[in-house]
């Protein structure tokens, strides 16, 4: 089994937001870049694959030459090759197609990617890899088994979830629950070693139209302060809740 | 011409969000001199979305789509945009919609916007405030394609009742085999889900162990109000990974947001601020929640949740 990850290159969930240029760009200034939390899990759930099942592992990513330390970190967690597609990620429909042109050429038989990255939260690319390569699609993928050709997966739907069957070639859009917190890895001095080693092969882009564009950024608005209730007299903060936010 | 929507029935009854993403996709329809055209999937009950600005319903009713699936449906909506000529597309953010809406990108070669939470500022080029980087920032994104789908953030643009009709005709569009099949659904019948909850009650590890959650269902039932829980809380195996709201976990966007024994990590505070109203109950005056709430009491949430339980049965008893 190829298994395609898709790795996008996300600043840390601990990172203060700042745009710069006037508001247009994200400012990196300062940020700690990670692979995107929801890839992540997807890539460990791969390494289960790679271990178990003799599949073959290979991360790609969309973006400069500034985000290739976070593809070689998934090479030291233990995926087998990298690809980077040279070209900036500027809308989830144009980093899709770059995606689903290297799935098919590749010929993967399981594409894993993120529900949504953490920085722009579209939460179309998965989506669009399998509606581009004509491949069966589960989102908000919570626990995955192959088994030859066949697939099992469970979905997060609202207020509970869903089993699924379904066949290769597929599309996942992974999140937590695919493998747990505790499960995640932390690479090695060997893996990192390793992973210098490791291929990591330059693609030039397909052409394609960016079919959304990012205008401009804004921060929420300054909070106000908090009212403070005394304990002893939450019949105020009932009161408040009902006559003043009117939410009860 | 008509803006297209996609409005969601469960059994056959429609969800809330169908009425807010009708009332959204009549705002656009103003915006550009056209009408709505609404799509349901085997819903009853049709004619409440005239009371949303709905002027004509493609029913669909087949036994194939029966049960939600992301191509079907997709499939379903394309071929009722192609009928209707339509240029904009609206649906919600339902998990449901979330799974679809990209394939019916695809489908339709459209741009998709997501997580959107006012009508468009412009419609030359079609422009869209969403929110980005998990709460913490908006983004302006033009959708520069012919035809543009519009995902509307979950009560963000509220309800907008009209005094109006809506028209109903049945449309069969034809669906192909579909390769992804449900074996079995496992959901809570009684319960209110996350994603439709007006009110959330949220407990974090300052409850010290998944012993102590007894309170915070009780609260959360005299609300009426769906229970949640902090990344920890989660990790530590005390409650369902269904209950994790933050960052890596469900996005929250209740009208009441209560926070109990929840620290405030930023990651937490990303995935709630969507919440209208939020108010914690810590007994640390500096958790970093006290800067994000509106409403704050220092305490202990062991005395003070259960008081707040019976001043909210006493207050519910009077109404």
């Amino acid at each position: 089994m190829k298994i395609l990850v898709c790795i996008s290159h996300v600043p840390d969930t601990t990172s203060k937001i700042n745009f710069t240029e006037g508001d247009t760009k994200f400012d990196t200034n300062g940020v700690q870049f990670v692979i995107n939390p929801n890839d992540e899990f997807g890539l460990t759930r791969a390494m289960w694959f790679k271990e178990k099942q003799g599949a073959q592992v290979t991360v790609i990513n969309v973006g400069g030459p500034e985000t290739e330390p976070t593809l070689r970190k998934a090479l030291a967690i233990g995926a087998d090759g990298a690809i980077r597609v040279n070209t900036p990620a500027t809308d989830g429909f144009s980093v899709a197609k770059q995606l689903a042109h290297v799935a098919k050429d590749g010929g993967y038989d399981l594409v894993i990617a993120g529900r949504e990255s953490i920085d722009y939260n579209g939460g179309m690319v998965p989506g669009m890899i399998a509606g581009l390569t004509n491949a069966n699609f589960v989102n908000n993928c919570i626990n995955l088994e192959i088994e030859g050709n066949a697939a099992t997966a469970i979905r997060e739907i609202d207020g509970g979830k869903e089993t699924l069957s379904t066949s290769l070639p597929l599309v996942i859009g992974g999140q937590k629950g695919l493998v747990e917190e505790s499960d995640l890895r932390i690479p090695n001095m060997r893996g990192i070693m390793m992973a210098r080693q490791k291929p990591l092969t330059v693609l030039d882009p397909v052409d394609s139209a960016n079919e959304t564009a990012s205008v401009k950024f804004e921060k929420p608005a300054a909070k106000g302060a908090v009212k403070l209730v005394a304990p002893d007299n939450l019949d105020e903060l009932v009161s408040l809740l009902h006559n003043e936010a009117k939410v009860i | 011409m008509s803006v297209l929507v996609y409005t969601e029935s469960d059994q056959g009854k429609f969800k809330k969000v169908a009425f807010e993403v009708a009332s959204y996709a009549k705002a656009v329809a103003d915006q550009l001199g056209t009408t709505v055209t609404a799509i349901t999937i085997n819903a009853t009950n049709i004619s409440e979305l005239g009371n949303y600005g709905v002027d004509k319903v493609l029913n669909v009713s087949n036994p194939q789509l029966d049960v939600f699936n992301a191509k079907g449906y997709a499939e379903a909506i394309q071929q009722a945009a192609e009928k209707e000529a339509a240029k904009v597309i609206i649906v919600s953010s339902s998990a449901n919609s979330k799974y679809l809406a990209p394939l019916l990108a695809v489908g339709l070669n459209a741009g998709y916007a997501s997580n959107v939470i006012e009508a468009p500022s412009s419609t030359e080029p079609f422009t869209v405030k969403r929110t980005a980087f998990t709460n913490k920032a908006f983004e302006m994104t033009a959708i520069n394609t012919d035809t543009k789908i519009v995902g509307v953030s979950n009560n963000s643009f509220g309800l907008v009742e009209k005094s109006g009709s809506a028209s109903a005709e049945d449309f069969s569009p034809s669906i192909s085999d579909l390769a992804v099949k449900v074996e079995s659904v496992d959901k809570a019948s009684n319960q209110v889900s996350i994603a439709d909850a007006e009110i959330v009650v949220s407990g974090g590890r300052g409850l010290k162990g998944p012993e102590n959650w007894g309170m915070i269902e009780e609260l959360a039932s005299v609300l009426g109000a769906a229970t949640a829980c902090s990344k920890p809380v989660s990790d530590l195996g005390w409650r369902p990974h269904s209950e994790h709201v933050g960052q890596t976990g469900k996005p929250v966007a209740s009208n009441l947001y209560i926070a109990i024994g929840i620290s405030g990590a930023i990651q937490h505070l990303a995935g709630i601020n969507a919440s209208k109203v939020k108010v914690v109950i810590n007994t640390d005056p500096e958790a970093p929640f006290f800067k994000a709430a509106d409403y704050g009491v220092v305490g202990d949430a062991f005395t003070v949740v259960p008081q707040l339980i019976e001043k909210l049965k006493a207050f519910k008893a009077q109404q």
